[in-house]
């Protein structure tokens, strides 16, 4: 999230578009309404009629997969109106504040040009050459094209020359233009399915919140990211509210409705294959030398008014290897960078890949995965083509599960239908500890990390997650100890590891300060650090995370406002543990008070309750409320508001940044981009900043599986460069012609281990089942409440019919196209037992990202 | 002095953390029970579920509705669970709570007769005599300590809230006022009052309320003539075993909701 | 609303089934039914978060001997603000009080047709010995010219329904081992 839950209440208009806070997220769901009590207006575009659309003022359908035509109209309306009324939109947001005025490659081509591709697809493999999705840069001249791309060339300034008028052709604000000329209403409604007055009413509506001082806020999910151009409909997002000058302002952004309750925090530890704590980039077998990495992945400017946070990356990156390496990590040997594991350069590991590998040998070398851990994960229910990853999970020589239950994953060698004396592999079952038997923090959707206590023990032998690592560790480094050929032994030894003796208790908030970060030479050897701006690249600060630095303090090191109240705030056990406030006070940054003269007017930041990364800073991005002078465009809800020169000049939130106000000399809002500016258009400048593999600009396509025949705006039907594991296993419209999603309801979460377990919960929810329209059920003789089989070329389940108003066939330029949804939330363990959704759904993935498509493929239904 | 909830139609998700809640705080088990094609369950309300949501799809000229309404002990002024209960188990506080001391109820099952609401629920089997009878009783612990009843407390969207009737009654005014065109308040009059106040913006029969509810004359009757005249009767035992094995059967045969 | 026969007949029935039954003034009783209610349980003291989705809502825990008696919404949280769903409301239903909790190490020999019991620190030898075998005998020093220095032989998946500490330490533990399947639920 850009913003965070209690700042949704700020919102002039709300657009929930692939999500479901009502199902979802209900708790949170309630500053929704409090907006609505304020007069703010909720669109709900969804294939289906939600309970979050029960409440919307407006609602509008479009079919499975659609919505980068629908934002895509958008943005084409919003562009339109921008130029007959400049008047009605924030001008200087756009021209100051986006990449709208930068000028790009003369040599760039995009989908109106190339018919649905962009500039250096190379159909052999699959793949762009993205050389020429890049600014110009200022210093060329005529007869000599350099693009803003490093290593630049001789008189390359670094710097993209600028159009603020934006009227040169090869300005991004042009190329936007453009580019979505051809999302017309009816072209939106070709594709989607959206009624072309709803989706009118839904810009009107919208594009009012371009307005200065008006704020107009995006909340979407999974049903964003579980698509093959995933990354392209979150990117489509982000162009239509840095259009609107909604971004880094109080109820705008952005916000990625997170389904889990630390997935924000996990992701930020970097349990992920292509990331390393706080979302460095992994080294890759071609950095040789911790220098290398570094020159590869830090992204450089000329730009005099990019602060360009990123060039920090070394003192990120050497801290992580003091944390990890200790004594162990010096400046003579690249801080121990060579113990740390290198894939090969370009190379998938994500989850499909993991599947794929475990029966199959991965793509490149053949080789299996033997052993699998999952913590608290379930991927027998979670994994696209769950028949594939049962078939996966046979192949394994041992398999470990930890989890407070039994799981379809731990008993797969037990289901239904299988002889377990065929299966070979050895499984452990380790009982878990659940979230108020054990202490420690989690990061909510708003960045928050929050501090929870034992309440209560857990059952019979059951540990924490924490202990079990801790011993485990141990164990494995004393069978290395013992082994003087293993390979990288040493790196294993190396590894700091202090945090208990075998068997012991592990004090999660070692732990947490290790992640924070120590001083580890000097005066200040052993104290924490208070803050990133405080990190080394020489050795000198140990930090496990830098996004995490200053959560955890030393009792010297609190600002003048914890300081006052720290025995109120700080519980004994936590002083200086700010994960673990709980300042119910809406008070700003260094505690200032509750008037817009004294420095902040409560708009719901609440910065000392618990903390927030980054550096405690509750909207990201927030330089960009404010106008050139430090002024907030919305005087109702400032989020920081400059006043003058001194120490401490801003006032509200935690500042992006700090600094002056832009015409005193200060920085681009935008810190964490190299040209300091939002990106309307996504360039490809190096490695962390590669643009998208399919595009600079978000382009429709149809899903894998589509129910159309051809794209109706371009002869390039599917993402052109997505990667497809299985492409005999593509289902097709001619046999099977109803579009299907996947999702889920309140009552059960994820694949359904906690809440199939509980029968409370059992009792509201008891079943599988299918939502289909009346029309489609008519279609197939299909009676509410039937037993009806849902198959395609994966697989087949079974469930019960439930027969809706709240679907309806789409009407698309004379072409009737059904769509069924379903939850994915069951399997054949726990108390509630039934058919996985994930039977159906295909092993393909979205070329950025690999997140496979659960929300748009294609099955056929019929009654049992 | 009387108090009451306020339950806002118009901004419920039907998220059911009520249900959740009132099972939760009241130590009530869980059902089984089976999905016949809705998101709506448990079917009907039980000894062991005294809150549950209703949902109902509606589509006119205006579009589609999904409409969500609350289902449980409507604690009425004029109750007729209070009239007919033989054994007084079933009275009414001050604060407005029909509250059914469970020690001293028989399970004859009257107040499920005389309920023009149909909400209590017996656990077992009026023919036997060993059952007792089962429905919200406005969490009165909670509410005697003031804290809110556990559907209030819990609800995310703030559909559900609680106070003094009067300040209920005024918000509640308020907000059909805010809602204009068919926003209606029910309760405030039904049954001299009742003390769960509903906000609705559909047709009372779209949530399946019953318009103009009235405790049934029989009711009336049992009040004012006949119960008299039943103190009055000494120990015919078998009679009245025999009467309610009759009235066991007249229940069975009725519809289970929306009657 | 007519009286129908039926429920005539019903009422004169209850009527004189009353008969038998102790009458007690209308009086007396109220004054019973007025009379204040202790709280059948605490409220609760202990303080966590939701484990469910990533709202991040604060619950207050009331625990006697160990023993979750209830779970309800902290009302001073500012996201929740007492607030809870259906899943947050059922939170207590995750305690050791359910049966369906796991409360032992188990293992499932290969072929084998059930679990067997097994001590924490026999379970963790084993697993540890699987995983530097695994490791050991799959392990990718160079890739081509260059160090590589990993195994591709051993997936790790999950994360979002643990702590931080949890996720960091393994994180820390798997990438220490050389791992490069490091997976979790924000990729699907």
């Amino acid at each position: 999230m850009t913003n965070h839950w209690t700042d949704v209440a700020n919102s002039d208009y709300i657009m929930v578009i692939a999500g479901n806070p009502a199902e979802n997220h209900p708790a949170a769901y309630g500053h929704i309404t409090d907006a609505i009590e304020r007069g703010a207006k909720l669109i709900v575009v969804d294939p289906r009629f939600t309970r979050s659309a029960s409440k919307a003022h407006l609602y509008c359908p479009i079919r499975s997969g659609t919505d980068v035509a629908f934002i895509g109209g958008l943005i084409k309306y919003v562009i339109d109106d921008m130029e007959a009324n400049p008047g009605n939109y924030n001008m200087t947001y756009v021209t100051e504040y986006t990449n709208a005025a930068f000028l790009v490659h003369p040599d760039y081509k995009g989908p109106p040009d190339l018919d649905g591709l962009f500039a250096g697809y190379d159909e052999a493999n699959r793949t762009y050459g993205k050389s020429k999705w890049t600014y110009l840069d200022a210093g060329s001249t005529e007869g000599n094209i350099i693009p803003v791309l490093y290593p630049l060339a001789e008189g390359g300034k670094g710097v993209a020359k600028k159009d603020k008028t934006l009227k040169d052709p090869n300005c991004v604000f042009q190329i936007l233009k453009r580019q979505y000329a051809r999302y017309t209403p009816e072209m939106v409604n070709k594709i989607s399915g959206a009624p072309v007055e709803k989706f009118l009413e839904v810009a009107q509506t919208f594009a009012k919140s371009g307005a200065v001082g008006k704020a107009g806020n995006i909340l979407y999910a999974m049903g964003a990211t579980h698509h093959t151009n995933g990354a392209q409909i979150i990117r489509s997002y982000g162009i239509l509210q840095l259009l609107l000058g909604n971004v880094g302002v109080s109820g705008g952004g952005i916000q990625a409705m997170r389904g889990e309750s630390n997935v924000q925090g996990s992701t930020d530890q970097a349990l992920l294959s292509h990331i390393i704590p706080g979302y460095l980039n992994v080294p890759v077998h071609t950095d040789a030398t911790l220098q290398k990495y570094i020159d590869r992945v830090t992204p450089k400017t000329g730009d005099p008014l990019s602060l360009n946070w990123w060039k920090n990356t070394p003192k990120y990156i050497t801290s992580l290897l003091k944390a990890w390496y200790g004594g162990a990590a010096t400046a003579s040997n690249d801080f121990a960078f060579h113990y740390m594991p290198k894939p090969k350069s370009g190379k998938n590991h994500t989850h499909i890949a993991l599947f794929e590998a475990m029966e199959k040998g991965d793509e490149d070398k053949k080789e299996k995965v033997k052993g699998l851990m999952c913590w608290g994960q379930n991927p027998a229910v979670g994994s696209p083509n769950a028949n594939q990853t049962l078939r996966a999970l046979e192949t394994l020589d041992w398999l470990v599960c930890v989890d407070m239950w039994e799981t379809e994953t731990s008993v797969f060698w037990k289901r239904p239908g299988v002889d377990p004396t065929t299966i070979d592999t050895e499984v452990f079952q380790l009982p878990a500890l659940g979230s108020y038997e054990k202490e420690g923090t989690v990061s909510n959707s708003g960045r928050w990390v929050q501090w929870r206590y034992k309440c209560a023990d857990g059952p019979g032998d059951a540990r924490a997650d924490l202990e079990m690592l801790n011993d485990l560790m141990l164990k494995v480094k004393k069978l290395y100890d013992d082994d003087a050929a293993a390979p990288n032994r040493d790196g294993i030894l190396s590894l700091t590891w202090d945090y208990a003796a075998e068997g012991e208790h592990v004090d999660p908030r070692k732990v947490l300060k290790e992640v924070n970060g120590y001083y580890v030479t000097g005066e200040k050897a052993g104290q924490l650090v208070n803050g990133f701006a405080n990190l080394a690249d020489n050795g000198s600060t140990s930090c496990g995370n830098w996004v995490y630095c200053g959560c955890y303090v030393d009792e010297a090191s609190l600002d003048a406002f914890e300081n006052a109240n720290k025995a109120a705030m700080f519980p004994p056990d936590n002083m200086g543990n700010r994960t673990a406030r709980r300042w119910t006070a809406d008070v700003g940054n260094a505690g200032f008070g509750s008037k817009p003269e004294d420095g902040y007017k409560p708009i719901g930041l609440y910065n000392y309750y618990a903390w927030c990364w980054p550096a405690n800073r509750r909207i990201v991005y927030n330089r960009a409320s404010v106008d050139l002078n430090g002024q907030p465009w919305d005087t109702e809800h400032p989020v920081i508001t400059w006043f003058g020169d001194a120490a401490g000049a801003w006032k509200g939130d935690v500042s992006d940044g700090g600094g002056k106000a832009m015409v005193h000399g200060g920085h681009a809002p935008f810190i964490m981009r190299s040209e300091g500016v939002g990106c309307l258009f996504a360039p490809n400048l190096g490695t962390r900043e590669a643009s998208l593999a399919d595009g600079p600009l978000p382009e429709h396509y149809e899903p894998w599986e589509s129910p159309l025949d051809a794209n109706p705006l371009s002869a390039t039907k599917n993402d052109p460069v997505i990667k497809i594991w299985r492409p005999e296993e593509q289902s097709t419209p001619d046999e099977y012609p109803i579009v299907a999603s996947t999702y889920r309801v309140v009552e059960h979460w994820q694949a359904g281990q906690m809440t199939r377990n509980s029968s409370w919960l059992v009792e509201q929810m008891p079943e599988m089942f299918i939502e289909m329209s009346e029309e489609l059920a008519a279609e197939k003789e299909i009676k509410n409440g039937d037993k009806v089989v849902v198959w395609n070329t994966r697989g087949e389940i079974t469930a019960v019919a439930l027969v809706t108003k709240r679907f309806k066939p789409f009407q698309m330029n004379g072409t009737t196209v059904h769509q069924i949804g379903m939850p994915w939330h069951w399997g054949y363990s726990g108390l509630s037992t039934g058919d996985s959704a994930n039977v159906l759904t295909p092993s393909v993935g979205d070329p950025n990202t690999t997140i496979p498509e659960y929300k748009a493929f294609l099955c056929n239904i019929r009654r049992a | 002095m009387a108090k009451a909830i306020m339950y806002d139609a118009t901004k419920c998700t039907a998220c059911r953390g009520c249900q959740a809640a009132c099972k939760q705080w009241n130590e009530l088990e869980a059902e089984e029970t089976k999905n016949t094609g809705s998101y709506e369950n448990p079917a009907d309300l039980s000894y062991r579920t005294w809150l549950k949501m209703r949902f109902t799809e509606v589509e006119n000229g205006n579009g589609l509705a999904w409409l969500f309404t609350r289902r449980a002990c409507m604690h009425c002024t004029d109750a007729g669970c209070v009239q007919v209960c033989p054994t007084k188990a079933v009275n009414k506080t001050d604060s407005g709570i029909v509250y059914i001391d469970r020690e001293k109820c028989t399970g004859c099952g009257y107040c499920v007769e005389a309920c023009p609401f149909d909400v209590p629920r017996l656990d077992g089997s009026r023919v036997t005599g060993k059952a007792k009878m089962f429905k919200c009783i406005l969490c009165k612990d909670r509410v005697d300590n003031g804290h809110e009843p556990a559907c209030v407390k819990t609800c995310p969207p703030g559909a559900l809230d609680f106070g003094e009737r009067e300040d209920m009654v005024a918000k509640s005014e308020a907000r059909v006022a805010e809602l204009g065109d068919d926003a209606l308040l029910y309760g405030d009059k039904e049954l001299d009052g009742l003390h769960v106040l509903y906000v609705v913006n559909h047709p009372l029969k779209d949530h399946k309320l019953p318009v103009n509810p009235e405790v049934s004359p029989a009711v009336t009757l049992w009040q004012d003539i006949l119960k008299p005249v039943g103190y009055g009767v000494v120990g015919i035992v078998a009679g009245g075993l025999l009467l309610n094995y009759m009235v066991a059967r007249a229940r069975m045969v009725k519809a289970k909701e929306g009657k | 609303m007519e009286i129908s026969r039926r429920d005539f007949f019903k009422l004169s029935g209850a009527a004189t089934a009353g008969g038998f039954l102790i009458y007690q003034t209308l009086d007396a009783q109220k004054a019973a039914a007025e009379a204040s209610l202790d709280l059948h349980k605490p409220i609760g003291e202990g303080y966590t978060i939701c484990p469910y989705d990533g709202s991040g809502c604060g619950f207050l825990v009331a625990a006697e001997d160990g023993r979750v008696v209830n779970i309800e919404g902290d009302p001073d949280h500012p996201v929740n603000r007492g607030a809870a769903c259906a899943k947050g409301a059922s939170m207590r239903q995750l305690s050791a009080d359910n049966e369906r909790r796991l409360n032992k190490p188990r293992y499932r020999r290969a072929g084998g047709a059930d679990w067997e019991d097994l001590e924490w620190d026999e379970a963790l030898d084993m697993i540890a010995e699987r995983i530097k075998s695994t490791r050991d005998a799959n392990w990718i020093e160079n890739e081509g010219e260059s160090i590589s220095r990993r195994t591709e032989a051993i997936g790790c998946l999950g994360g979002a329904a643990l702590d931080n500490e949890e996720c960091y330490l393994l994180s820390k533990m798997m990438r220490g081992l050389g791992l490069v399947y490091l997976e979790h639920q924000a990729r699907i």
